[in-house]
């Protein structure tokens, strides 16, 4: 165990949970996960880019510390699905509603709302001009108005759980792919939201740094944070997940438990889409 | 032809002190113009990167007009129409109240440049950085403050030194704004000794040994705060 940060959003307002780093290999997250309430409800979302209907009739309901992985081929609205629930893709129909209130249209209550949910990019996106400290401790301080030098310790806190507190001093631009996806995640974590959202975090990773930022997820699922994951890695989704979504030509195909959609998909959709990732 | 006239740089030396006046008025001009021009351009430059529509059409406007007109209207618009038309008095002193309308009109002027040179620094800032300062809940202006601005003043030390350079050079046109610089004592001396070589060239001196530092500054600052990415 390497800290605690207390997290915001979980049942009994906040309190502290313990941070662990996984030793074993097994299944990380519970079946039945706990708190249980929904946390993150999508009811017939609707949104197009054109002519193209990205999102068709979306209905998703994702519960207290559960992880949810949505996976399926590309262009299928799964980046989309997952930049929705913050807003940085409006709806053009339907109704998002995060710990029971619906999504704010814009302004400051937007960016309250935005403070609540993590996001973790696929290209990182730190800020380039700012250290890594820096990166982690902007929000804290500028949104939830913490005085710099408790952010300044949580976030030397959240860097040392990620594994890179040593780089702290050092620019974006000076850390390896691995490390900049890890410290944006600790800058997702330092707000302590109450989801957080991944979208395709190691897909733009060296083949080798992809383990690191997958066991850092790992962890998070393991000590009961509600995560929705955009992603490509089978492994994770079957170690981490409670839940797969499939989803393909901006629909909902299937919704599972990994251990059935990986061994036996309802779907031909799935089951054609399963044969060609898994048999290379 | 009075070769000795066309040679002699005694008037320099006899007027160095005047001289000295007139290019602390210029560079007085200069400072002040740079910073209103600095801030009014970056409030510019957040106008047309907006989200409101009607900020980005009055920012649109606003620099569309500035851009195109010939600064010699706008300071003339400044030191007439303002001042002697609509009796716009900025200070009793005739001289401190030209200073302003001088530094109003070339700050408007120049701002529109340093508006559009921020707005191209903008672009080079990854709209990623963007969508991730907006998801840690910083709100529009926030993001750009504390994240595009940043990191588009770095990117654009470069061209808002040559506009800078520009700036000084424009301020010898605020003579039609009847405030007296480098550029009108220069025409003076003209008068009275004659449109000699040496005044010229004495004058155009004096100019280069404030563009030139001003250029190596701003090219030695580029380098110095490139942003890694």
């Amino acid at each position: 165990m390497i800290g605690s940060v207390p997290v915001q959003g979980l049942p009994g307002g906040q309190h502290d949970v313990k941070f662990q780093l996984m030793t074993d290999s097994g299944k990380v997250a519970s079946d039945t996960p706990s708190g249980g309430g929904p946390l993150v409800v999508l009811e017939k979302v609707n949104k197009y880019f054109g002519d193209l209907h990205v999102l068709q009739d979306i209905d998703l309901t994702v519960h207290r510390g559960e992880v949810v992985v949505v996976i399926g081929p590309s262009g299928g609205g799964k980046s989309t699905l997952c930049r929705s629930i913050n807003r940085l893709e409006p709806i053009d129909d339907g109704k998002i509603l995060v710990d029971g209130e619906a999504l704010p249209a814009e302004g400051k209550q937007l960016a309250r709302h935005r403070a609540d949910v993590g996001m973790v990019f696929q290209s990182f996106n730190l800020f380039a001009h700012k250290t890594i400290l820096q990166n982690v401790t902007l929000g804290p301080i500028k949104v939830r108005k913490v005085a710099k030098s408790t952010a300044d310790k949580e976030a030397l806190e959240l860097l040392e759980r990620v594994g890179i507190a040593n780089q702290a001093e050092k620019y974006p631009a000076q850390l390896s792919g691995g490390q900049q996806q890890r410290a944006a995640i600790a800058r997702a974590l330092a707000m302590r939201p109450k989801v957080m959202l991944f979208d395709e975090p190691t897909s733009a990773l060296d083949p080798e740094m992809v383990k690191e930022v997958l066991d850092v997820m790992t962890s998070l699922a393991g000590e009961g944070m509600t995560m929705i994951v955009v992603t490509h890695e089978m492994g994770f989704a079957r170690r981490a997940a409670n839940k797969v979504i499939f989803m393909a030509d901006g629909q909902i195909v299937e919704e599972n438990t990994p251990d059935e959609f990986f061994t036996n998909p309802r779907t031909d959709r799935a089951k054609d889409f399963l044969s060609k990732i898994l048999t290379h | 032809m009075n070769w000795n006239v066309l040679f002699d740089f005694s008037p320099l030396v006899d007027e160095f002190d005047k001289i000295l006046g007139a290019f602390w008025s210029t560079i007085r001009l200069s400072l002040m113009t740079g910073v209103l021009a600095l801030i009014l351009g970056t409030i510019l430059a957040g106008m047309r990167v907006s989200p409101t529509p009607v900020l980005r059409a009055a920012g649109t406007f606003y620099v569309n007009t500035l851009r195109n007109t010939p600064l010699t209207l706008v300071l003339l618009f400044c030191s007439l129409a303002l001042s002697d038309t609509l009796g716009l008095k900025l200070s009793n002193v005739s001289t401190v109240n030209f200073y302003w309308l001088a530094v109003f009109g070339l700050s408007a002027y120049t701002a529109a440049f340093v508006c559009e040179a921020l707005r191209s620094g903008i672009n080079t800032v990854p709209v990623g950085q963007a969508e991730a300062a907006r998801a840690i809940g910083l709100t529009f202006t926030q993001s750009l403050r504390m994240v595009v601005l940043p990191q588009a003043f770095r990117a654009v030390i470069a061209p808002l030194g040559s506009i800078t350079i520009a700036m000084m050079k424009n301020t010898t046109v605020v003579l039609v704004a009847s405030y007296l610089e480098a550029a009108a004592l220069m025409k003076d001396m003209f008068e009275e000794y004659g449109a000699t070589l040496p005044i010229f060239l004495g004058f155009a001196a004096g100019f280069m040994i404030l563009t030139l530092p001003t250029g190596f500054l701003f090219g030695w600052a580029a380098k110095r705060w490139a942003v890694a990415r």
